[in-house]
């Protein structure tokens, strides 16, 4: 299990008008749970958190490690073991057809052709994307989309899966899915969500407001503060 | 990937050829239509590319389609050219005109998509002391392809917004938010392709 | 979101001279824009209903919102995504059988404007927003005068075999499209850029 940690972590960016956002404050938190939730309302920081992970972002002040790299000078190296599942998977299926894209995930990996080609079968089988396998993406249903962005993470044996609002834009049925998929993932899991029974069996969960974690714990308190925040 | 292509699947000798070698000879014969002045040189190589389909055992009815896009305009330059240049001049510059679409329609129907592009590939190869990469150019390619009906999706989704507001379809009104959209889009493959791996 | 991405990208040692994720999807996006905007019938304009193809439309905005480097791949990956066979040329070609027919001038030209037409975007961009749209226009006009009509023409000579005169007056014919084309991708650049103040500012890869 990685271990993340954030020390002192604070993140501003400057704006056109001249000044600067600040999204993140004084972020100070170590994460060894096999499943963590990350939850808060809009612009509350959390997406910027999860970006810190893969060292998609870099903060402005502070320090963050994963699995012992620091993000701010080992990105390559903590990309290659940490996975990233966005909102839209749209915007992460990046070849043509289904079996393309899984393949490109193991573009890096040294492998022979027929390991690449044994591994894209396994995964087709897995997420049960086999008989689209030579279809051109976009005639995958919504849900199906995300499942094989998903599998395009996972078949690269990532050892942390970071997951921004993976099923804001799916339908009940396909966030189940996700969900239930998400529960019998190997990797650990650092999950963003508004839908809050995602996090039913996780093992702790963060609630960030206004930039800061302001409660941290059971899945229950903290959704339970999460409630008290956002709802009047 | 060949759902929207033109390839045309079948075993024969021109379908077996390497795409580099196809390509290469298009270009030499685009070259070489210069030196076709008579009329006669003009329709045997009309001929010639015809008996090209046959060998590639693709039917006379797809050469025709294949034709079908210029014939209008073939047709109205070989009247003007009777007219301004005589009937020689005239079925001179619409034999050669024919043959080489029909030819570079021919590569196109005879050669894979995927053989094409390795063939832009690697063709960008030698090109890497200006800093081309060409599993990049590779990637590119994927994409561009990729986001194709993204965008159309886009497109899609702007102009309903449009309609369900009851606003007249006016360019700019549509036009600015779905370059907004696909810039959007955009950022977000960005990302996605630095979590993949691509580096930065 | 932006933003914190390219502070990232800075504080990152970059060690590699090739094209960066974000260029690599603007060029990738950009070119399936106009792959789709050459496929859509045209859009109608006014009272008429009068249909104008979007193609040259969307070469243009692509280079005044992109600039001369991305926006000229961009319109290189859509012609490339044309001649290895996806039918994105108008009135759905696809192939290597443009480049012979007489269209040929007009896309190699596309190329050319948009690289012409995108350095043109890079200065007018560094002055006061009242005048883009006015500043994009007479780019995207001039661009389109000396190399879209002036390509397409030669085109003309070359694959059809007419004569400088004929094909110069065949061509006339696409003027008062190509200045309502022009006026609208100006107008649409300019709104782009207001809302994307950052799209040219830096040295793009």
């Amino acid at each position: 299990m990685p271990v993340i940690q954030f020390d002192g972590v604070g993140h501003a960016y400057p704006t056109s008008a001249g000044g600067a956002t600040t999204v993140l404050r004084e972020v100070t938190v170590r994460l060894t749970e096999h499943r963590v939730g990350i939850i808060g309302g809009n612009g509350s920081g959390k997406s910027t958190f999860a970006r810190m992970l893969n060292a998609l972002v870099v903060p402005s002040t502070g320090r963050v490690t994963v699995d012992g790299l620091d993000t701010a000078r080992d990105a390559r190296a903590i990309r290659r073991r940490v996975g990233f599942c966005f909102t839209d998977p749209d915007a992460q299926i990046v070849m043509p057809t289904v079996q393309e894209d899984l393949a490109f995930s193991l573009r890096r990996h040294g492998l022979p052709k027929p390991e690449v080609a044994r591994r894209v079968e396994a995964a087709l089988e897995l997420y049960g994307l086999a008989p689209y396998r030579s279809q051109p993406a976009h005639l995958l249903s919504g849900g199906q989309k995300q499942l094989l962005a998903l599998a395009a993470v996972l078949i690269t044996e990532p050892s942390l899966v970071v997951m921004d609002e993976p099923t804001t834009l799916l339908d009940l049925a396909n966030a189940r899915t996700v969900r239930d998929l998400v529960a019998g993932m190997e990797p650990q899991v650092v999950l963003v969500t508004h839908h809050l029974d995602l996090l039913d069996g996780f093992d702790r969960v963060l609630v960030f407001d206004a930039g800061r974690v302001v409660c941290d714990g059971a899945p229950v308190d903290a959704t339970a503060h999460y409630r008290a925040l956002v709802l009047p | 990937m060949t759902v929207l292509a033109t390839y045309v699947p079948r075993d024969s000798p021109v379908h077996r050829l390497p795409a580099g070698v196809k390509l290469t000879g298009l270009v030499l014969a685009g070259l070489g239509t210069v030196l076709l002045g008579r009329w006669w040189q003009s329709l045997l190589l009309l001929a010639c590319v015809a008996g090209l389909y046959g060998v590639a055992r693709l039917t006379w009815r797809c050469l025709a389609v294949q034709l079908r896009a210029v014939a209008l305009l073939v047709a109205a330059i070989g009247v003007l050219q009777i007219v301004v240049a005589g009937w020689e001049r005239a079925v001179v510059t619409c034999g050669n005109l024919l043959a080489l679409v029909a030819l570079a329609a021919l590569v196109s129907l005879t050669t894979r998509t995927d053989d094409l592009i390795e063939v832009v590939v690697r063709g960008s190869g030698p090109l890497r002391r200006f800093g081309v990469e060409p599993e990049r150019v590779g990637l590119l390619v994927s994409l561009g392809i990729r986001s194709v009906p993204v965008v159309a999706r886009l497109a899609g989704e702007v102009r309903d917004a449009q309609l369900a507001r009851g606003a007249a379809t006016r360019p700019v009104a549509f036009l600015v938010p779905l370059v907004v959209r696909s810039l959007r889009h955009a950022d977000r493959v960005g990302e996605a392709l630095i979590a993949r791996g691509v580096d930065d | 979101m932006t933003e914190s991405t390219d502070a990232a990208a800075r504080s990152v040692t970059n060690t590699t001279t090739a094209i960066r994720p974000r260029s690599i999807a603007l060029v990738a996006v950009f070119a399936a824009l106009i792959a789709v905007a050459a496929i859509v019938p045209g859009i109608p304009v006014g009272s008429v209903g009068v249909p104008i193809t979007l193609q040259t439309l969307a070469v243009m905005l692509t280079g005044l919102c992109l600039g001369p480097l991305r926006g000229g791949l961009a319109v290189l990956l859509y012609l490339v995504i044309g001649f290895v066979g996806f039918p994105v040329f108008s009135k759905g070609q696809s192939g290597l059988g443009v480049l012979a027919g007489p269209s040929a001038g007009y896309l190699v030209a596309f190329l050319l404007a948009a690289v012409v037409v995108g350095f043109a975007a890079t200065r007018v961009v560094r002055r006061r927003p009242a005048v883009w749209a006015p500043l994009f226009f007479v780019a995207a006009m001039l661009t389109s005068i000396v190399f879209v009509h002036g390509l397409g023409v030669l085109g003309m000579v070359l694959n059809a075999d007419l004569s400088l005169a004929n094909a110069f007056k065949a061509d006339l014919v696409f003027y008062p499209g190509d200045v309502i084309k022009n006026l609208v991708a100006a107008s649409a650049a300019a709104a782009v850029h207001r809302a994307f103040p950052d799209l040219l500012a830096r040295r793009p890869r």
